[in-house]
């Protein structure tokens, strides 16, 4: 069952430099206990666009459009009140920074319970008694005594423990992790995301994963969704997006990641091994293809001057469609 | 406490740093040997210069920093006369400052680039760039002269007659605590919108709390701790600073005895002035980092 | 907000001080009041800069930021006109600072004597202009002093480190100690009072905010690559501090220059007030206001123009000061709260 339904939702900035266009009408779905990945370098747009979600942005200087759905409710245009009440229980937040996205000044108990009492009459102490199940649940040692604790007497995989124990804490329908391990160590990162699949076993919680590390897709998405510009450039199963890649930017990014890519056939070199230069700047966006600019390719005379549109690639596999924004993927050799 | 012992030799040499002889000069041109005698005696400026240095720094911790060379009264009790006046009008400015401040600074972060945001800038920034003398001159003249509402200075004991009191404070505190208010501001401002952006307060609203909860406990309390410091570094220069504002309010203070103290050529009376505004600044130095142990607990071990 | 959003600008935003809670107390970390909002906005640097970080600042670019922030452009052309008036203030003035006059005492603002006469009959408009050379001369040898002294401490201090680093921070928080004001009329009490002295006052107060400018943007800037890289090959100390280092820590310094030679005016003013400064008969503002000051309700003038100098060129050194600091170092830690005022 469909749990979020993203519509062209398009989120343009103010900035210093003129305005930009950070997210360009990306649409997306994601259903009960499904994981959806959203990949794409720094810049792409992936958190300003789940920001947007949950009116995260500064009102003063983003303009947000399209329709985000959750359970069929529009959150772009919910009145406040509502929206605060759906943060927490309808969609838990896991920020990237475990160093700053807890406040260094309050205990952890109270800011898990907090957010607790924000929705529904607890009592200070039954709020309590959850906070530390919660703690347990996300595998922090010693979870009574963490409560008193402050942040910065934690480590950090200790304190991502604790942020998405907060995000967990009124049993989210929908979870999203913006670069939850990236500031983490390799082991600790795979902790965290042993944990956050056990949990979404455990409440069927969807779950928007953002990041850059395709190894990491590859663990736990049930769909990818790679964003370059602010766009939607390639999305489908994780098969069929990392083993058949058909936007050359994803190609791109995969042949940055040698376990990954595709061994060239003949002991070829593949001729994208990594993405050179740097995506476009939302103030300046190129008229054509997005990736244009960059694009190795460049097969086909109209990628100076239009979008392409994503259209599904003819070799889509599963029962989803693996759609791609580009007129270039003929060219894609098959590994 | 090697700053304090830093502090102490400068004040000491600061005599000697005179040249020709302090006592010749304090006492002008027309005195008896035996005077001269006498006070050289008193001052022990007859003795060794390592004698004499320990023997005030060694009287200078037991409270006694010496006889002055006008009035013969000991420097101590010249202090401990103005030390109230100095206090009163410190504190008083303080709280003036930080009663514009705090909601200036805050109303300005909340809305920035907004009228009353523009609006505290401009005003802040007069604030630090008037000179404060000037705006003691000017205030007088439009309240005391003109209006005529407020006695355009000296000084009553609260004791004696409350009223006067306050009517003798408003005006140079007001004009210190625009000043010091106009740096406050300006920190309130910018430490609460660093707050408002930071990526706690993102997590704060990101798991449902109410707008003012976040602002209260998220934003407000984090952008108000470092407040505590700059609070104490703005009293500290109010008690030394306000040296200025004293002579124009004739406000008998320890600025006001300092100034006098070179005007005369006293100079163990300025050497305890200093010396006390040095153990001032850093007595307040150490208070602000006890109270900031106690309110941050990222500092508490 | 991703991940490695690159930051704006120059780049090398130095760290805090590794030892900041030490010395902070003395001088708070007044962070950034930079107006740019920390919020999403920092997007729109998407496209990173991945070129080699520059040495030195690009003066076109600055003075190009600079122009468009108003207030701060303003300044700059006010500060350089009142550099002019005072480079030939002999020749601008309409009569000469101490041409007494006593049949004209006392006489209000008009055509022939635009900011009036004072009690001598002197010509207000006149010694205003004479003044601005004094508040000058005096304001920059200063700050002069204080660059020069406070700077080299600093610099020595964060390059070297260790017992350098012990010493000379020690010797300036004792300097730090002593209030400012007092500090200067202590040092003009021993010297004697005068435009020379009074410089050499101000400058002392300013040396241990300069040292500690400079410090902390030293140790921001040792330890990067590249001054680690240029030490690996064998560059000199004297080489490393005068092509890396000192190129880098500029900004925060040129910035606390431009604040510092607001405070030096100011102090020049009160001392001169105080009447410890520059003394009579020559035309000081500070010391014009106080002549004024027994007239005040007689001729306001006497007072008000000093004042309205005094405050105006104060202003233009701080507004340029922070519109600096928005241009070349937009996060830096002031110590401007700690500094005098």
């Amino acid at each position: 069952m469909t749990l979020l339904e993203v519509e062209d939702l398009r989120v343009r900035l103010r900035t210093p430099r003129g305005p930009a266009a950070v997210v360009n009408g990306l649409s997306y779905s994601v259903g009960e206990g499904e994981t959806v990945a959203v990949v794409g370098e720094s810049g792409s747009g992936k958190s300003v666009s789940v920001l947007a979600l949950l009116g995260l942005l500064p009102a003063r200087s983003a303009t947000v459009t399209g329709r985000a759905l959750l359970h069929g409710e529009d959150l772009l245009t919910m009145p406040p009140e509502r929206l605060r009440q759906v943060r927490g229980p309808g969609i838990g937040m896991v920020f990237q920074d475990p160093m700053t996205s807890l406040n260094p000044v309050l205990t952890i108990g109270r800011q898990l319970v907090e957010g607790i009492r924000a929705h529904g009459e607890v009592s200070k102490a039954d709020a309590r008694r959850r906070a530390a199940e919660l703690l347990g649940e996300v595998g922090l040692p010693d979870p009574r005594g963490t409560l008193d604790r402050y942040p910065h007497e934690l480590s950090g995989g200790m304190r991502q423990r604790v942020v998405i124990a907060i995000a967990l804490s009124n049993s989210p329908s929908l979870l999203i992790a913006d670069e939850a391990t990236t500031a983490l160590d390799v082991t600790v990162q795979a902790q965290i995301i042993d944990l956050v699949e056990r949990l979404q076993a455990d409440h069927g919680t969807g779950v928007v994963w953002i990041t850059h590390d395709l190894g990491v897709v590859a663990g736990i998405a049930d769909r990818v969704l790679v964003m370059y510009g602010g766009r939607c450039v390639e999305d489908g199963t994780v098969d069929d997006v990392l083993e058949h890649p058909a936007h050359p930017y994803t190609r791109g990014l995969l042949g940055a990641l040698p376990d990954l890519a595709a061994p060239a056939v003949d002991g070829e070199v593949p001729d994208l091994t990594t993405v050179p230069g740097v995506p476009p700047a939302p103030t300046d966006l190129p008229p054509g293809c997005v990736f244009w600019p960059r694009c190795p390719v460049r097969s086909d005379p109209r990628c100076e001057t239009q979008q392409p549109p994503l259209a599904v690639v003819a070799a889509s596999t599963g029962v989803l469609p693996h759609r791609a924004a580009t007129w270039c993927a003929e060219e894609a050799p098959r590994g | 406490m090697v700053v304090l012992a830093g502090v102490s030799v400068i004040v000491f040499a600061l005599v000697h740093l005179v040249p020709g002889d302090p006592v010749r000069l304090a006492l002008g041109t027309r005195f008896s040997q035996e005077t001269y005698d006498a006070l050289r005696e008193r001052s022990g400026l007859d003795q060794p210069l390592l004698a004499q240095f320990s023997g005030w720094l060694g009287r200078a911790l037991s409270g006694d920093l010496g006889v002055s060379f006008r009035s013969g009264d000991t420097v101590t009790s010249l202090i401990a006369e103005r030390l109230p006046a100095t206090l009163t009008l410190a504190f008083a400015s303080i709280l003036v400052a930080l009663l514009i401040a705090v909601p200036l600074g805050i109303l300005s972060a909340l809305r920035p680039r907004s009228v009353v945001d523009r609006i505290a800038t401009v005003l802040s920034q007069i604030g630090i760039s008037v000179p404060e003398f000037w705006m003691a001159i000017v205030l007088i003249l439009v309240f005391s002269g003109t209006l005529g509402w407020l006695p355009s200075g000296g000084y009553v004991p609260l004791s004696e007659d409350p009223l006067g009191w306050l009517e003798r404070l408003v005006m140079p505190a007001v004009v210190t605590g625009v000043v010091s208010g106009s740096v406050i501001t300006r920190f309130v401002r910018s430490s609460v919108l660093e707050a408002l952006g930071s990526d706690h307060v993102r997590t704060a609203q990101a798991k449902g709390l109410p707008g003012r909860q976040v602002f209260t406990w998220h934003a407000l309390r984090n952008a108000l701790l470092p407040l505590v410091t700059v609070t104490g570094v703005q009293l500290a220069y109010l008690l030394s600073g306000v040296v200025v504002v004293e002579i124009v309010f004739s406000w008998p203070g320890l600025g006001q005895l300092a100034l006098q103290a070179v005007q005369a050529r006293d100079y163990p009376v300025l050497q305890g002035a200093i010396l006390l505004f040095a153990v001032v600044f850093l007595l307040i130095n150490l208070v602000v980092d006890l109270l900031y142990t106690a309110i941050d607990p990222r500092i508490r071990r | 907000m991703s991940a490695a959003a690159p930051t704006p600008g120059p780049a090398p935003r130095s760290p805090a001080e590794p030892d900041a809670p030490a010395r902070s107390s003395a001088a708070p970390d007044a962070t950034a009041w930079s107006s740019a909002a920390p919020d999403a906005t920092a997007w729109s640097s998407a496209a990173p800069a991945p070129a080699p970080r520059r040495a030195r600042p690009r003066w076109q670019e600055t003075l190009g930021l600079l122009a468009r922030n108003p207030s701060a452009a303003v300044s700059a052309v006010l500060l350089l006109l009142l550099v002019l008036v005072a480079v030939f203030d002999e020749t601008l003035a309409p009569s000469g600072p101490n041409e007494i006059s006593v049949a004209d005492r006392l006489q209000s603002p008009s055509l022939e004597h635009p900011f009036g006469t004072d009690d001598l009959g002197r010509d207000i408009f006149s010694r205003v202009i004479l003044g601005a050379g004094v508040s000058l001369r005096v304001g920059f040898l200063a700050v002069a002093f204080a660059l020069v002294v406070g700077s080299l401490a600093g610099l020595l201090a964060g390059f070297y480190g260790r017992w350098v680093d012990d010493v000379l921070m020690r010797a300036m928080d004792v300097l730090f100690a002593f209030p400012a004001v007092l500090l200067a009329i202590a040092v003009l009490a021993v010297r004697g009072p005068g435009a020379g002295n009074t410089a050499l006052a101000i400058g002392i107060v300013y040396i241990p905010v300069f040292a500690r400018v400079t410090r902390a943007s030293v140790l921001g800037v040792r330890e990067e690559v590249y001054v680690r890289a240029s030490r690996s090959v064998g560059a000199s100390d004297l080489r490393l501090l005068t092509r890396h280092v000192l190129p880098n820590a500029a900004p925060p310094i040129i910035v606390q220059t431009s604040i510092s030679l607001a405070f030096a005016v100011l102090a020049e003013a009160a001392l001169s007030f105080l009447g410890l400064g520059t003394q009579p008969p020559n035309p000081a503002w500070g010391l014009m206001l106080a002549e004024g000051r027994g007239y005040i309700d007689l001729a306001w003038w006497l007072a008000f123009f000093p004042g309205m100098a005094i405050f105006l060129t104060v202003l233009c050194f701080n507004l340029l000061g922070d519109g600096l600091r928005d241009v070349l170092d937009p996060r830096q830690r002031t110590l401007m709260s700690g500094g005098g005022r």
